[in-house]
């Protein structure tokens, strides 16, 4: 069982990383803001959800092994992607939206195309 | 697992990094800052499960938030020139 519970969390972990890294490396080559928050809110909804899956586990494998009062970790671990999972898209709806009000003309074929 | 784990979110971060320090525009930069803030926020409770002290999840907690505000507030200076105060002077004035 805790076999199991051990590789699922790597799993997850894992995933959450790959994700994390591909996102980030969408930030990098993405061509202009708006592309990029595309790869940002990546980063935010499936790396950070997958870490903190994998986390979650942990937690559950400590609590199998008698840290009984480690289920308020679990709780936190929920909060934490509770707050990512408002805070994410308004903070790239803001940024998008201040990006328009700046004068920032979306990437198009006719504007700055073959980059 | 965890030592995995924060050296796979300490690259993300450095590459975060690089697009904020290449820009080209401001809202490059402070979207590269949230992205870096959330990143905190999860290297933060790896560390704590590192540490075996998983109580660190409370500093994670009030990181999440205090990042969410600053992008917001400093996106509303950009956005505006201001947080808002002279808008509202001018409605007062035209009403």
């Amino acid at each position: 069982m805790t076999v199991a519970l051990e590789a699922l969390s790597w799993i997850a972990v894992v995933t959450g990383l790959f994700f994390m890294l591909v996102g980030t490396i969408g930030i990098l080559r993405m061509p202009d803001i708006y592309t990029r928050l595309h790869a940002a809110g990546m980063t935010d909804t499936m790396g950070a959800g997958f870490l903190l899956l994998g986390m979650s586990v942990q937690t559950v494998i400590g609590m199998m092994q008698g840290e009984t009062s480690w289920w308020t970790v679990l709780v936190r671990l929920v909060l934490i992607y509770a707050f990512l999972l408002f805070t994410s898209p308004i903070a790239g709806h803001a940024v998008a939206r201040a990006g328009l009000a700046g004068g920032i003309e979306p990437w198009s074929n006719e504007r700055g195309g073959t980059e | 697992m965890f030592i995995v784990a924060s050296a796979g979110i300490l690259a993300a971060m450095t590459i975060v990094l690089i697009r904020a320090l290449l820009g080209p525009t401001v809202y490059d930069r402070v979207m590269a800052l949230n992205i870096f803030g959330t990143k905190t926020v999860l290297l933060i409770a790896v560390l704590g499960f590192l540490a075996g002290r998983p109580e660190f999840l409370d500093l994670a907690l009030v990181y999440a938030l205090i990042n969410f505000i600053g992008t917001i507030a400093v996106l509303k200076f950009f956005e505006f020139g201001d947080l808002g105060l002279t808008r509202r002077v001018e409605r007062e004035l035209e009403s």
